[in-house]
């Protein structure tokens, strides 16, 4: 866990105020919506269809206990009792009224959360590895960095007032949980040839009406200079990047635009030509902030605990085991991840109920943590093995040990039509029946890791376009229509899908997505080749000769 | 649906009428004739004019204080005057979320 020092408390609850003086005058007629928009807009109030909605940073995924009840008492309070996880490491809260709001945010602020840099055009919520600090192999914890970024970039001027919003992912593990090529800026932590760390800088990656994969346009930044050089990227971007038209201002387009040697160019002489602006970051700043990063005090344990042994024999404890828990770094523990995908249920919600009972048993069997990942699942990440036949009963009692994470019915899903004023078209409830569809855990197994991802219109905030299959909802002549495409991956191997056919009715989309798996299993050429990667080997045509044969 | 925030030219091709969110809860709300707003859809001002919902538009426009965000959306008129959303995006608005949601909404 992070601790906020003072300068983080006053900072937090100073906004509050600024905040609560904001509504007051925005209710009194004082300011116009107009006026009021940039206000709300940095404060993480947007208006959706039914209301405004309330978008809650959660950095770099990790939340105390403390916090969890408090987001649950948020949605309890102030709200219709739950709350979406999104895939950008927030929570959204759907019926918020605007005169409540600065007592949301009081709320949040006295348990150091706060939704700063969650909306606007400015620097977003740097985003991490859920499994950051417990994953093996890991060179080290990412978050030091994503919270050393976001210090300096939290109400930067620089920063605040940017084309567009501009998003920063950071991971240092080998498998990239934290999806960095679809970021504006993605850092890959990594060591050089001298045993240094720092990163590997890409940039231009993003979704959206023009997606675009990340490319790298530094291999080895020191992490002493990792703010400098971002601070050269992003004065390279205010100089060129296009303020006339919204749908051009992303970091991608001018990188597409530019290319990406000119613009590793530009920011090289940028970088050179800034000389030394008081960025470089010293041993003392970094560790002072790594200090602040509290760990668990781990005791020795076995690797197969007597009580794991025993769990053994119970066929669902197994599945869920197989599914949901990952190895950790330290002997005797696990990470387990908490399905927010239950069979038929909104990928990504959590009930106020659930919020206060995994904050329950994060301190009873994770040292009172747990994370949140950008696939819209919660993790606990420091689990003694001997108490994961306990926790699985716990969890199973609250549906949150649906054995399906990876799998065909862990569906990634923006609100869509149903909340969203952009969404031309629904996404929850394609991934409801599609989660009724694939609801045999057998058949789920069979099928293997596959990624399904919908968004409810071009803005892609369920990443459609890296899903092994992504959904992207479109209107024609009134109607809801899907085109599908096959193929996307948003890990270190990212790259776009490929469009697989015409659109698809509403009605028709859970049969199509239903005949592309049974294509798929027909075509693997064994039982371990996964989706993607026969989507790979074989490319569309194959695909889509048998999906779209008879329709 | 179309975002109607990509809405720039009014043109309506029937019943139509206007609708925000009100400021202080944003609550869906109705343009009623009595120049206020409504969170029933039967007690929209109904225009069926390209002019009247310019008109209608711009005085909803003006009460910034009572509601954000207006614009104009299609109704469909049924027999006895009852006034039904127009398309999928207002009967959502209207009715709330199409999901089964796992808490009482």
């Amino acid at each position: 866990m992070y601790a906020y020092d003072e300068l983080d408390r006053t900072l937090i609850n100073e906004r509050v105020s600024e905040f609560r003086d904001q509504v007051k005058r925005r209710l009194s007629g004082e300011l116009t919506e107009d006026e009021f928009k940039i206000l709300r807009l940095q404060n993480g109030v947007y208006l959706q269809l039914h209301a405004y909605m309330f978008r809650v940073a959660i950095p770099y995924g990790t939340l105390s206990s403390k916090q969890l009840r408090r987001l649950a008492h948020v949605a309890r309070r102030y709200d219709r009792g739950y709350g979406h996880f999104t895939t950008r490491q927030n929570i959204q809260f759907n019926w918020i009224k605007l005169a409540e709001l600065p007592d949301a945010l009081s709320d949040l602020a006295e348990v150091g959360i706060h939704a700063m840099q969650t909306s606007g055009n400015n620097m977003r919520n740097v985003t991490s590895d859920q499994w950051a600090g417990v994953a093996p192999g890991e060179i080290e914890d990412p978050r030091i960095w994503s919270e050393l970024i976001r210090q300096h970039t939290t109400l930067h001027p620089e920063f605040s007032f940017l084309p567009r919003k501009f998003k920063i992912a950071i991971t240092a593990a080998e498998h990239d949980r934290a999806a960095i090529k679809i970021h504006d800026i993605g850092l890959r932590l990594h060591k050089n040839g001298d045993g240094e760390t720092g990163f590997e800088v890409l940039v231009g990656g993003g979704l959206g009406r023009t997606p675009f994969i990340a490319k790298t346009i530094k291999p080895f930044v020191p992490g002493r200079d990792i703010l400098s050089y971002i601070e050269a990227i992003l004065r390279v971007y205010n100089q060129y990047g296009r303020r006339d038209n919204i749908y051009k201002a992303r970091i991608k387009i001018l990188v597409h635009e530019l290319g990406i040697e000119k613009f590793a160019k530009e920011v090289e002489e940028e970088w050179k030509a800034m000389g030394d602006v008081g960025l470089t970051l010293d041993h003392a700043a970094i560790e002072e902030v790594r200090s602040r990063f509290s760990y668990p005090a781990y005791e020795k344990l076995p690797h197969m605990p007597d009580e794991l042994k025993q769990a053994a024999h119970d066929p669902l404890f197994e599945r869920w085991r197989k599914n949901s828990v990952s190895a950790h770094k330290v002997q005797g523990y696990s990470i387990v991840t908490l399905s927010l995908k239950p069979v038929g249920g909104p990928p990504g919600d959590a009930t106020a109920e659930q919020m206060d009972a995994v904050a329950d048993l994060a301190d009873k069997y994770s040292f009172g943590e747990i994370r949140v990942g950008h696939e819209q699942n919660l993790a606990l990440p420091h689990v003694a093995k001997r108490d994961l036949p306990l926790l699985f009963k716990a969890l199973d009692r609250l549906g949150l040990a649906t054995p399906n994470v990876n799998l065909v019915t862990d569906i990634i899903a923006c609100p869509g039509l149903d909340y969203c004023s952009l969404a031309n078209a629904r996404s929850i409830p394609i991934a409801q029946e599609l989660t009724r569809r694939f609801a045999n855990h057998d058949t789920a197994d069979l099928i293997g890791r596959l990624h399904i991802n919908i968004s409810g219109c071009i803005n892609a905030c369920g990443h459609h376009h890296v899903g092994h299959i992504g959904i992207l909802g479109v209107e024609k002549n009134g109607e809801e229509f899907y085109q599908i495409t096959i193929g996307g991956r948003a890990d270190e191997n990212a790259q776009l899908g490929t469009l697989i056919g015409p659109a698809v009715p509403y009605a028709e989309v859970a049969d199509v997505i239903e005949d592309i798996v049974e294509a798929y299993l027909a075509l693997r050429d064994r039982p371990e080749e996964l989706f993607v990667d026969t989507v790979k080997r074989l490319g569309v045509e194959p695909i889509r000769e048998r999906v779209y044969a008879t329709r | 649906m179309t975002s109607p925030l990509e809405q720039k030219k009014i043109r309506i091709t029937g019943p139509s009428m206007v609708t925000a969110n009100r400021t202080w809860d944003g609550a869906v709300v109705y343009r009623t004739a009595k120049q206020g707003w409504s969170t029933e859809l039967s007690d929209s001002a109904i225009v069926t004019t390209s002019d009247e919902a310019r008109a209608l538009l711009a005085e909803a426009t003006a009460d910034d204080v009572g509601a954000v965000g207006p614009y104009i959306a299609p109704v469909e008129l049924k027999d006895g005057g009852k006034v039904k959303p127009g398309n999928l995006r207002e009967h959502i608005r209207a009715k709330g979320v199409t999901i089964d949601l796992q808490v009482p909404a």
